[in-house]
């Protein structure tokens, strides 16, 4: 009898990449984040971060085993997911925040759908939107002053300014520069000048603001984007459509006296503040949760762009990165369905 | 040089390190060959022997089935001893004629005709057709069929196929670099045959030497013209080397070149045109690439059709390590054979042997719509969605997202982090489409 040999389909190469790989670049682009949160909140951010991951990954763990299924947690993923949710929380919130916001978006965000691969939300984003909801003061107010800055990195404050202005995070201003009826106009404009000058931006660009602990320092997040584009892992889609759209409407709507009244700087302001860079390469880029199709990677970030302008703009919140992110995940498959490109060839009829 | 190329696919390693620096060797004469008697596509050719006759080498041993079929003969001369089923390269049994050798190789007479581009051109063709001459490229589609385009349909231009993208093959190398006179030789044949003024010669960027040989033979020749090409897999494939060279997209949907004015043909193909047409000589031998990390002397081989893998590996002093998979084609495309006593045929471009660390194929896992796939697929299709489709048996959205289209050249599943059996998949949507399609029409 001759030696037989197994056989299999082609192709019979495969390039060096699997999901493991995939997300443990992913936690890799994140830790400029944290070395940034580290510096300016000190060792608590650090903390609170090893808590997200945790708690995560045991979560992950003992459901595959309830479910008795391969428990894949050294896969990354949840490992990405931990560190996503602590990124959506402030630094001087406690220790179990954290640890419940990561339960949440596995056990939840995740599991519950079937795991890796089966969520329609990206699941640290849907674990924001609970802690949120369910601990709106730990979470979103009470922001810690940076060790070396301040607040909203605005300088200076002339004395007759309401505390309105010189309390609350950059875009809590700018949201309250358009929507009160308490500062004069003149002083509004001032203001917003200010807030979208070159000195604020400098320190949203480099983190030297309040904020949560992922979205401090916009320099640290880009570096660890860059890596992700120059690995193939986050393409240019997402990422630019989301942040152009942003900035154009913006340019448009953002002004205090009307269309087109915002300065040149007010847009790029808006693009470092907040969660944009965190969410438009690293949420809104979530395999998982985005569209294939190319045409619908371009939608999906339009999408995000304008519902996030909306919220900043006209919405009740100061910022609406996580919302719209959300928010578009459930239209993914109806994207993806109505973008079906024309095949190589197809003929015009 | 500007290099040109098609939208989409994927970059590997080529891994033809192993065998390209081998100069074509002849294989000796095989003791017991094996001619299968489909090696192409189309009707299966019809035995005109029988067991205990004796036959030439060359001599015809089966007719064409068809129109859309090739004739097969004799690679050895020696007695019919068994027609039977016997493994085929793609894997299965196929019905095959074998030839026991008498060792003497008594040829059957072939001529010479010096002055053959004056053949009449149906000449030509009916001297292709009779030599069983097919693409030798891997599809194996007869070349006479290929060389009658319906009337009305004009070719202004031929193209060569001498990309060889597969990762590991150097058999088109060698071809290039020892015959280029031949295979322009051929390529005039072929113009002449469907009257196109241009010709050109695709050939990709990892072969600088055949490049640069060619493109000096053909300085001086009008209308020809060889093209350099972007090193990215499946630049082979013959819509992504159509439009790479000229520009233009075949239809999708069954669409052939001809219908964009164009004729492609594999290099190798060319050289058994010119044979076939100058010396009527029957295709009975090709270059096959015995190669792999794990063969002692990889190789590129001058072998009779029906030459058994078997006896080219031991040839090539067979193998350093265990074999963990045997792969006729190339590892991209190629199949995976359950066994080495396999025959070669007109299409065997490469023998490749992997280890059993190689062989290994990773657990699959849940798809993560990252998208690489549809990045990556060169007919703009959407790989990840068609495959869900078909787990699913939507068979509607399957075809919406080009199951029927795709041409399996393997750059998704080669992509995939979840290493989902893309291909696999697909195969089964074609074939139930398929099925789906019959019933239909029969009711």
């Amino acid at each position: 009898m001759n030696k037989t040999y197994a056989v299999s389909a082609a192709p019979h190469l495969h390039e060096k990449i699997s999901v493991k790989s995939i997300m443990w670049q992913v936690a890799i682009a994140l830790l400029p984040a944290v070395i940034v949160s580290v510096v300016f909140f000190g060792y608590r951010a650090l903390l609170l971060t090893m808590y997200g991951i945790v708690a995560a990954v045991i979560t992950e763990a003992l459901i595959q085993k309830m479910r008795k299924i391969p428990i894949s947690v050294s896969d990354g993923s949840a490992v990405v997911t931990g560190m996503l949710v602590a990124f959506n929380i402030n630094s001087a919130s406690p220790w179990w925040l954290p640890v419940i916001g990561s339960v949440f978006a596995i056990g939840i965000g995740k599991q519950v759908f079937g795991g890796l691969g089966h969520n329609p939300f990206n699941p640290a984003l849907l674990a924001r939107a609970f802690m949120v909801a369910s601990w709106p003061t730990l979470t979103t107010a009470g922001w810690v002053k940076t060790k070396l800055g301040s607040i909203n990195g605005l300088s200076n404050i002339p004395a007759e300014w309401p505390a309105i202005i010189t309390s609350a995070t950059p875009l809590g201003v700018a949201k309250a520069l358009r929507d009160t009826t308490m500062v004069s106009s003149n002083i509004a404009n001032l203001a917003m000048n200010k807030l979208a000058g070159t000195e604020t931006i400098m320190k949203l660009f480099w983190g030297n603001v309040g904020g949560v602990i992922g979205e401090v320092s916009a320099a640290a997040l880009l570096l660890g984007a860059a890596y992700l584009a120059y690995k193939h892992i986050i393409g240019w889609r997402i990422p630019v459509s989301y942040i152009g759209t942003v900035a154009v409407l913006i340019y448009i709507f953002g002004g205090i006296d009307g269309l087109f009244s915002a300065s040149l700087l007010l847009p790029v302001f808006h693009i470092f503040a907040g969660g944009l860079i965190l969410g438009a390469f690293f949420m809104a880029t979530d395999m998982v949760t985005s569209p294939v199709t190319k045409a619908g990677r371009i939608y999906f970030g339009i999408g995000c762009g304008v519902i996030t302008v909306v919220i900043r703009l006209v919405g009740g919140y100061p910022e609406g990165v996580s919302y719209s992110i959300l928010l578009m995940n459930i239209l993914v498959p109806l994207i993806n369905k109505f973008t079906i490109p024309k095949p190589f060839g197809e003929v015009k009829k | 040089m500007t290099l040109k190329t098609f939208l989409g696919g994927v970059h590997s390693h080529d891994f033809k390190e192993f065998s390209k620096l081998s100069a074509i060797e002849k294989f000796p004469l095989p003791k017991k060959v094996v001619i299968p008697l489909s090696q192409h596509i189309g009707a299966p050719s019809k035995p005109i022997v029988k067991l205990g006759d004796t036959v030439l080498t060359g001599q015809k041993i089966s007719e064409a089935g068809g129109f859309v079929s090739i004739p097969m003969h004799a690679s050895i001369s020696g007695k019919i001893t068994k027609i039977a089923k016997f493994a085929h390269p793609v894997g299965n049994l196929q019905m095959g004629i074998e030839i026991t050798g008498d060792g003497e190789d008594k040829w059957i007479d072939l001529v010479d005709e010096e002055n053959y581009m004056s053949l009449s051109i149906d000449e030509m063709k009916k001297r292709i057709a009779e030599a069983g001459v097919c693409g030798m490229g891997g599809a194996g589609f007869p070349t006479h069929v290929k060389l009658s385009p319906p009337t009305g349909i004009t070719i202004d231009t031929v193209i060569l196929n001498g990309v060889e993208c597969e990762p590991y093959l150097t058999a088109d190398y060698r071809l290039m670099l020892e015959r280029a006179e031949d295979i322009i030789k051929g390529l005039k044949i072929i113009m002449k045959i469907v009257n196109a003024p241009k010709g050109i010669i695709g050939i990709e960027a990892n072969k600088p030497d055949a490049i640069k040989l060619i493109e000096k033979m053909v300085k001086k020749e009008k209308g020809l013209k060889v093209v350099g090409l972007k090193v990215k897999y499946p630049q082979g494939a013959e819509k992504q080397l159509i439009y790479a060279t000229t520009g233009r997209k075949v239809p999708n949907k069954g669409g052939l070149p001809m219908a964009v004015n164009v004729v492609v043909n594999n290099v190798a193909t060319s050289i058994a045109v010119y044979e076939a047409v100058r010396y009527k000589k029957p295709l009975i031998e090709r270059i096959i690439s015995v190669t792999g990390h794990i063969v002692k002397d990889p190789k590129n081989l001058e072998a009779r059709i029906g030459s058994f893998y078997s006896e080219l590996l031991e040839f090539c002093g067979g193998t350093k390590d265990d074999i963990g998979k045997v792969i006729s084609g190339g590892p991209m495309m190629g199949f995976a054979i359950p066994t080495l006593e396999t025959p070669m045929t007109k299409g065997s471009s490469g023998l490749l042997l992997f280890d059993k660390k190689e062989a290994q194929k990773d657990v699959e896992h849940t798809c993560i719509s990252c998208g690489g796939c549809v990045d990556v697929c060169p007919l703009n299709l959407i790989p990840s969605i068609m495959v869900n489709s078909v787990r699913y048996e939507d068979w509607e959205m399957a075809e919406k997202t080009g199951v029927m289209d795709c041409m399996k050249c393997g750059s998704c599943a080669f992509v995939c982090p979840s290493n989902i059996k893309l291909i696999q998949w697909i195969d089964l949507g074609k074939s139930k489409i398929f099925e789906l399609r019959k019933a239909e029409k029969k009711a």
